[in-house]
């Protein structure tokens, strides 16, 4: 089991006292396994990626990734796990705008000591970004800067892919492109994906489906 | 991991090249202007430890002829027979083709040990020294002694300044005062029981070793000239700090991806503070050196105005010195440290999912602006404190940093407060956006014009003391320096001759009859005058009481110095103990500038009855010819052209010296206000990138790019405007303290202070003028931003 998600809770303090998000939140996901996540604005999907990431910390439960439980890691240790095992696609690209398109994508391999020029060059080509190479971020439209996130994170050849609407700042055609290169060069590699989604385009051609609602899973 | 790390975060200035050159370049002038000052300030400690070490001075107790300027050879074999451990010193000019060289003949043999000169700690020099008369000097003088001595001179340049040494055998030769010394000097550790001195040499007096006045004087000085260094530094490192602030909150973004990608908050702060002090590094290096020419620049008129004001004498020419080398590269690290502090913080405390919205910094609350305020608030109050209760030179310098600081952090508001005030009388949509777009800005330049604020302020106020204290200094010259010719004397039979001719000659004749003794512990000159016309009519007060000068000359009051006054803390109607039998009131305080020691004056015949064996060595004269008079008496009388000074020339060498000051001061104000102007057009330029934004959409509803850069033009010119005229009420207060605070506390008077409204009027023009051109550029560039950049605004798919 790539990643094993049980009873999380997470709530965020507001005025008016903490704000349940997550209420007990239980999934699991498998070596190749598709999965998107679903549910309505507020329902805790972009929360729950984030635990995952170990980007934010649970208030309860247990997540495993790779076999190993990161709610109690600490933060140098998490750091370390998403170098290595888990790849993040964020809906804003987050690319660094100073480094070269081809500085971007070899960058989480890089840091995580796993760069393979091989596979850059293969990604490269099969997202169609050989000639913007030497290009900064900035010169490409908001889809070639997608496929360059999904270049970068799939270069580092993780276990497990997190997806936060990578395709949400996109037109419909270059969504489906863009999602198409993506499904595909992640069966590739044998990595696990967890979209989130609004789209239920999106969420058909997962190999599985779940929603979340008011913080449980429905 | 590290290098990846690094690299991405490099590439920020690899791709930001002009915010990595104003970080550089702000923090390499900052360095500079303080460094510089620090090279000034080593280089003439230097000489002052020089002349300390091979010269004695101040070092030991010595023993000075109670009359006269020279010691009988004979008195000094007396003294070593008695046992004392004394060792004499002979001094006198030596001219040369290229001035005076000050020739100091020292005995090796008996002279205390730390007094020597470096080079002859060798025992082959000592050989040379003592057998063969060479002379050991600084590179300068020992060029300026070739072709005139006879002897080797070994260059030394950690002899003092303008002197040679030699043996005292040499010396006397080549003085031409063979069998007679200056002074002489006492060893620290004496045998017990020796006879006193009033048995073997009644005709000397002994000096205690102390720290002279003209150190206390120099040392404030340099004081004053480490705080403009200090201000220049501060001036900088606004720029450094809104650079590095700038910087960190655009990679905002570029931090979040790295901490998700897996980058370790504490190896991502450490990799941040390995970059700055690197940066620091290299920016310290290149401000070092700039401060080198700076230093270079200004040296010889420093060295000019200490040796004119204190009689200090400084090498003009500067060395490489470690210690202020390492002292500015030490503060442009301290300094980038302190400037990155805040930013550094905010990023160790920044969450992971924190927005990464850059700008964020150009947009902070007027909440912001009202803390800063309270906080000016709090710091007048201390400082208003300490200007009432505070006494002392470290208050005094506080007092002027809460004024400084204080009217810092106020000034955001005030801003927000003027730009309000126009926004509710403009009358157009345009000028109404205008307006609001200014206030919005206010946040993003405030760094900037806070230099400009404090810069502005140093150059009213310094300039604002310079000036007063030389309208000061014109009109006390013109007391002092009323006689037209001052004639100085070899002995007592000349003295005698000199004042019979004068009797029939001049108008008025002035003995100056003085000599110097501790009067209510402070060391005062004592000076006997013949009341007249002169002393009636131009001397003034700074506080008196009826009919001074009648009581005076008859012998029934005293004048004292305000040094004096102040030191012994004894004023008008008090008594003075003038010696053990001879006690008077105090009938007025006069002024003295630039007299380290007391000054107190009596009638001539109560100075005659109590130093009856002295007389008049020089007389000032009122002639209504000085010139026929001054060739009467050289032609006729035979008295050198060398013993007659005239009063011009006098008030010229004066009035030179503080051209000389001024030239220091004027050099350091330009370079404080191109430093502020140099921080305005980084801030302009920097905030220029996150400015499309915010003029995209007035641009697409209908202002062109055109009126856009002009109206970023007259919003620097507006925003310097209201920034100088606060700048000239700071300046002017600062002045005060200068004048009225620091002065008495470093020198010991108090000084008038003169507005110059012809100066503050040129400077706010040349403030205006530096920020109009530094708002030209960006300007410029935003007239010509392409529409495309302005569209990318609007693109949905940024």
């Amino acid at each position: 089991m790539v990643l094993t998600v049980k009873d999380v809770t997470k709530s965020f303090p507001a005025a008016d006292g903490d704000v349940p998000v997550l209420r007990g939140v239980s999934l699991s996901l498998e070596r190749g396994e598709t999965l998107a996540l679903t549910g309505e604005s507020g329902s805790g999907k972009s929360t729950l990626l984030h635990l995952i990431g170990g980007l934010d910390r649970v208030d309860s439960g247990s997540i495993t990734v790779g076999g190993r439980e990161i709610t109690t890691m600490n933060d140098t240790d998490r750091a370390a796990l998403r170098r290595s095992d888990v790849g993040v696609i964020f809906q804003q690209f987050n690319l660094i705008p100073s480094l070269t398109v081809e500085a971007n994508i070899a960058f989480q391999a890089r840091l995580a000591g796993a760069f393979d020029a091989d596979q850059a060059a293969r990604l490269s080509k099969a997202l169609g970004l050989t000639e913007h190479l030497n290009k900064y971020p900035e010169a490409l439209s908001g889809g070639q800067q997608q496929r360059v996130a999904i270049a970068r994170t799939l270069t580092a050849r993780p276990k497990l892919v997190l997806a936060d609407e990578p395709t949400g700042n996109l037109d419909e055609a270059t969504s489906s492109e863009v999602l198409g290169q993506m499904l595909r060069l992640v069966r590739e590699t044998g990595a696990a994906l967890l979209i989130v989604t609004h789209s239920q385009s999106v969420a058909r051609r997962m190999s599985r489906h779940v929603n979340l609602s008011q913080g449980h899973v429905v | 991991m590290i290098p990846t790390a690094l690299t991405a975060l490099l590439s920020h200035w690899r791709r930001n090249r002009l915010q990595f050159f104003a970080m550089i370049a702000g923090l390499a002038l900052a360095t500079a202007l303080w460094s510089g000052v620090q090279a000034i300030n080593a280089e003439a400690r230097a000489s002052y430890d020089a002349a300390a070490a091979t010269l004695g001075e101040g070092q030991f107790d010595q023993l000075l002829p109670r009359t006269g300027e020279t010691i009988d050879q004979s008195t000094y074999i007396a003294l070593r027979r008695a046992g004392w451990q004394v060792s004499p010193v002979i001094e006198g000019r030596l001219r040369t083709e290229a001035g005076s060289v000050r020739l100091v003949g020292l005995d090796p043999l008996t002279a205390p040990g730390t007094i020597a000169p470096v080079g002859m700690q060798d025992d082959s020099n000592l050989d040379d020294f003592l057998t063969r008369g060479v002379l050991f000097a600084a590179p300068d003088v020992a060029k300026a002694l070739e072709g005139t001595v006879s002897q080797r001179v070994i260059v030394d340049p950690s002899i003092a300044p303008g002197v040679a040494l030699s043996d005292i055998g040499v010396a006397q030769t080549l003085l031409s005062a063979e069998g007679t010394l200056s002074r002489l000097i006492i060893a620290q550790s004496q045998p017990i029981g020796l006879p006193s001195l009033a048995d073997v040499a009644p005709s000397l007096v002994r000096q205690p070793a102390q720290d002279t006045g003209a150190n206390r004087l120099t040392d404030s000085f340099h004081l004053n000239l480490t705080a403009f260094g200090l201000l220049s530094f501060a001036v900088g490192i606004f720029i450094v700090h809104g650079t590095i602030s700038l910087a960190f909150e655009q990679r905002r973004s570029m931090v979040r991806t790295l901490r998700a990608l897996g980058v370790p908050l504490n190896v991502l702060i450490g990799l941040m503070i390995s970059e700055l002090v690197v940066f620091a590094l290299l920016a310290g290096a290149i401000g070092v050196a700039l401060g080198y020419v700076i230093a270079a620049v200004l040296l010889p008129n420093v060295a000019a105005t200490l040796q004119g004001l204190y009689g200090a004498s400084v090498a003009g020419t500067l060395q490489l010195r470690s210690e202020w080398w390492l002292s500015g590269t030490a503060i442009a690290v301290l300094g980038t440290g302190f400037a990155a502090a805040g930013a550094l913080w905010k990023l160790a405390k920044m969450p992971i999912l924190a927005s990464a919205r850059p700008g964020a910094w150009a947009v902070a609350s007027g909440e912001t602006a009202w803390r800063l305020g309270a906080l000016a608030a709090l710091l007048f109050v201390v400082g208003g404190a300490i200007a009432i209760w505070g006494r002392g030179l470290t208050l005094a310098f506080a007092l002027l940093a809460c004024l400084l600081i204080g009217a810092a952090l106020i000034l955001p508001l005030l801003l927000r407060g003027a730009v309000g005030f126009a926004n509710q009388r403009a009358r157009t949509a345009m000028w109404q956006w205008f307006w609001a777009d200014t206030r919005q800005q206010v946040p993003g330049l405030s760094l900037a014009l806070m230099a400009l604020l404090l810069a502005t302020a140093a150059n009213v106020g310094v300039s604002t003391m310079v000036s007063s204290f030389r309208v000061t200094f014109v009109d006390f010259l013109d007391q002092r320096l009323a006689p037209e010719l001052f004639i100085r004397v070899e002995d007592e039979a000349q003295s005698l001759e000199v004042e019979a001719i004068l009797l029939t000659e001049a108008r008025e004749i002035l003995p100056l009859l003085s000599t110097e003794t501790e009067i209510a512990g402070v060391p005062t000159d004592l000076f006997g005058v013949r009341v007249g016309p002169t002393y009636r009519e131009n001397w003034l007060f700074l506080e008196d009481t009826p009919n001074v000068w009648d009581r005076v000359e008859d012998g029934r009051a005293v004048v004292v110095s305000e040094q004096l006054a102040r030191r012994a803390d004894l004023w008008t109607g008090d008594r003075l103990v003038i010696s053990s039998n001879l006690i008077l009131p105090i009938a007025a305080i006069v002024a003295d500038y630039g007299n380290p020691l007391g000054q107190a004056l009596i009638s001539e015949t109560a100075f005659r009855d109590l130093y009856p064996d002295l007389v008049p060595r020089s007389f000032g004269v009122r002639t209504n010819d000085p010139t026929a008079l001054r060739d009467r008496l050289t032609a006729e009388y035979g008295l050198p052209e060398t013993a007659i000074t005239d009063q011009s020339r006098i008030k010229a060498f004066s009035l030179g010296v503080f051209e000389r000051t001024f030239t220091v001061t004027g050099a350091l104000n330009i370079l404080t206000l191109a430093v502020a102007a140099f921080a305005i057009l980084m801030s302009l330029l920097t905030l220029a990138s996150i400015r499309v934004p915010q003029l995209a959409p007035v641009w697409a509803l209908g202002l062109t790019r055109r009126k856009l850069g002009q109206l970023e033009l007259i919003r620097a010119v507006v925003l310097a405007m209201v920034t100088t005229l606060l700048a000239i009420p700071l300046g002017l207060m600062l002045a005060w303290v200068l004048l009225s605070y620091v002065n008495v506390e470093a020198f010991g008077w108090k000084l008038p202070i003169y507005l110059f409204p012809g100066h503050y009027a040129l400077l706010t023009l040349f403030a205006l003028l530096a920020a109009a051109l530094a708002a030209l550029w960006p300007a410029i560039r935003l007239a010509r931003t392409p529409p495309s950049d302005l569209l990318k605004v609007f693109a949905n798919d940024r």
